[in-house]
């Protein structure tokens, strides 16, 4: 087949991409990982020294860790919860025949391309403002007290901006897997007896298993990267209760310039990271096989 | 499908499909009428939905702003820049995957879609410190830099996709009557393969056209794109929503109907074609 002309042009066509690519990656990635082990900040220029792994056990130790981590959990897991379910529930809907259906599917899928800015100040301001948003209008509309989103519930509502920016991502999928279903398959099912409950859970969603894994390990990783949301609507405030990993790392670099600290944070972050990426590539490596 | 609809079913379910596709929707919606209103009117309770005096003032506003042009260009610039030079790169490097396939073939793929589970905030330090040393900072050059490498595993993955539904057999026809590697990829692979190309391109610029950590990290006046500039109206210019409506409007306009035209392959290309 190949021979070794052609196998030689292919190997240089390839040497840019990956050259790049691998420079983008190795470089940065080390030199993160040895600005953590110094004492380097940017306000203190002349005083890097080698500390071995302080800055991992400030970093680690440091209560706003804990905090962080446990944002980024909530963040990552309810953004999950409230897209898995929501998807898998309008890809039912979106699935069946009905008029205006191409239209519909637009609309749906909108947010999608909607710049997270954009979307985290309107939803900010133009809905859950506690005096002039719309939420608040249809809360005293039912006679109920207006919820101050931002400040009772910082967390839930940064989850809900990225919930309605993810929820398509989830829809769209999920219905690409539901199509691929096979007719008859449900036909046969329901001939026999089958109700709309069972076949739901012993057809559909086993067919769609693979879809949802997905979804799921393809948002955790962007997920745990959530950034102009939080830094456009609440700083990570109040206090610390919306920042995630990727905020407090953002903080500690650019706000308080600790280079040292904030490389040490980072190479955290890229272990986090890998151990979901660890198990998304194994599932994508095994669909390229066949 | 063979099972029949009735029609009594098709219209519970067209009631509740638009219901729902209309609450998704909303914010959007509600922010593009919000855009037309005069400050008053968009903070007035009860909200006015749509019988309110109908105006272009916050456009007009919004646009004699004088930096506005700049950041409108900033952002063209980013992502189509980056997206071609990501093309250049990744057209003969999936071309040779999908063509001349070797054993290593798969792993660097697999490689390359590694470097995208990379967090930002990873390397975020070293880049800042680099772009600061280099003058990269607030550049446009370094955001187009940037981006080109972000966006480039997904680039090669989406094109060797869909070089890979190009039978070879074509090739080897062509090859029996004797045409040369560069005659085979102009003449023979490349009509091929134009839509697969131009739909990575669509994809590709959405994606660089929306993305918000770098943008908002590594700019500050001269280089902020569309993101970096709404970002802007988070305080205390987020009081004046029919002005954030404009302008938010005119920032996701072109690119929600670039997504509609692209909403195939966005599947393909997020999933690096673990779903099709």
């Amino acid at each position: 087949m190949a021979t070794l002309q052609t196998r030689a042009t292919a190997r240089l066509m390839m040497s840019p991409a990956v050259i790049l690519l691998f420079l983008w990656m190795i470089v940065p990635l080390v030199m993160t990982l040895y600005f953590s082990f110094l004492r380097y900040n940017l306000l203190m220029p002349g005083t890097e020294e080698f500390i071995g792994f302080l800055n991992y056990q400030y970093f680690l130790t440091d209560p706003a860790f804990f905090t962080a981590l446990g944002n980024t959990l909530m963040l990552v897991g309810g953004t999950l919860l409230i897209t898995v379910v929501g998807g898998v529930l309008l890809a039912l809907v979106l699935d069946q025949p009905f008029w205006g259906q191409g239209i519909v599917r637009l609309l749906v899928i909108a947010p999608f391309f909607v710049m997270p800015t954009v979307s985290a100040l309107v939803w900010k301001n133009m809905l859950m403002h506690p005096v002039n948003g719309l939420f608040a209008w249809i809360a005293r509309s039912f006679g109920f007290q207006p919820i101050d989103w931002f400040a009772q519930l910082p967390l839930f509502s940064i989850i809900l901006i990225v919930a309605w920016q993810w929820l398509p991502f989830a829809t769209l999928i999920l219905l690409t897997a539901l199509q691929s279903l096979d007719g008859e398959q449900i036909e046969a099912a329901e001939m026999d007896g089958a109700g709309a409950f069972s076949r739901f859970f012993y057809l559909v969603l086993p067919h769609m298993s693979r879809a949802i894994t997905v979804v799921i390990l393809i948002q955790t990783i962007f997920l745990l990267s959530v950034f102009a949301e939080i830094l456009v609507t609440t700083n990570g405030g109040p206090g610390l209760q919306t920042t995630n990993i990727t905020y407090l790392i953002y903080a500690q670099a650019l706000l308080q310039f600790d280079v040292g600290g904030a490389s040490a944070g980072g190479i955290v972050a890229v272990v986090l990271a890998n151990i979901v990426a660890f198990f998304l590539i194994r599932l994508i490596g095994k669909n390229l096989e066949r | 499908m063979a099972r029949a609809v009735t029609p009594r079913r098709k219209l519970i379910f067209t009631i509740v499909g638009w219901s729902i596709g209309f609450l998704i929707f909303f914010p959007i919606l509600w922010t593009f009428l919000t855009s037309f209103k005069s400050e008053g009117t968009a903070i007035a309770t009860p909200p006015q939905f749509l019988f309110f005096d109908w105006t272009l003032e916050n456009y007009h506003e919004v646009q004699s702003r004088s930096d506005y042009m700049k950041h409108v260009i900033n952002s063209v610039v980013i992502s189509v820049g980056s997206t071609l030079i990501g093309l250049a790169l990744a057209i003969p490097a999936a071309w040779a995957m999908a063509f001349s396939p070797t054993k290593r073939t798969k792993d660097v793929l697999m490689w390359m879609l590694s470097t995208k589970m990379m967090p930002p905030v990873g390397v975020l330090v070293p880049l800042y410190l680099i772009f600061r040393d280099w003058g990269l900072l607030d550049t446009r050059l370094g955001l187009v830099a940037i981006l080109t490498m972000i966006n480039l595993p997904i680039i090669v993955w989406m094109l060797y996709t869909y070089f890979k539904e190009i039978p070879g057999e074509i090739l080897e026809a062509a090859r029996m009557d004797g045409a040369s590697l560069m005659k085979e990829i102009v003449y023979v692979l490349t009509p091929m393969a134009v839509p697969g190309i131009a739909s990575t391109m669509l994809l590709n610029i959405i994606l660089a056209w929306n993305e918000a950590f770098w943008t908002l990290n590594l700019t500050a006046a001269n280089a902020a794109p569309l993101t970096a500039f709404i970002a802007s109206y988070s305080s205390p210019e987020g009081l004046f929503w029919a002005k954030l409506s404009a302008a938010s409007t005119m920032a996701i306009a072109p690119i929600l109907i670039m997504g509609w035209f692209s909403q195939k392959q966005l599947v393909r290309g997020l999933t690096f074609g673990a779903v099709k």
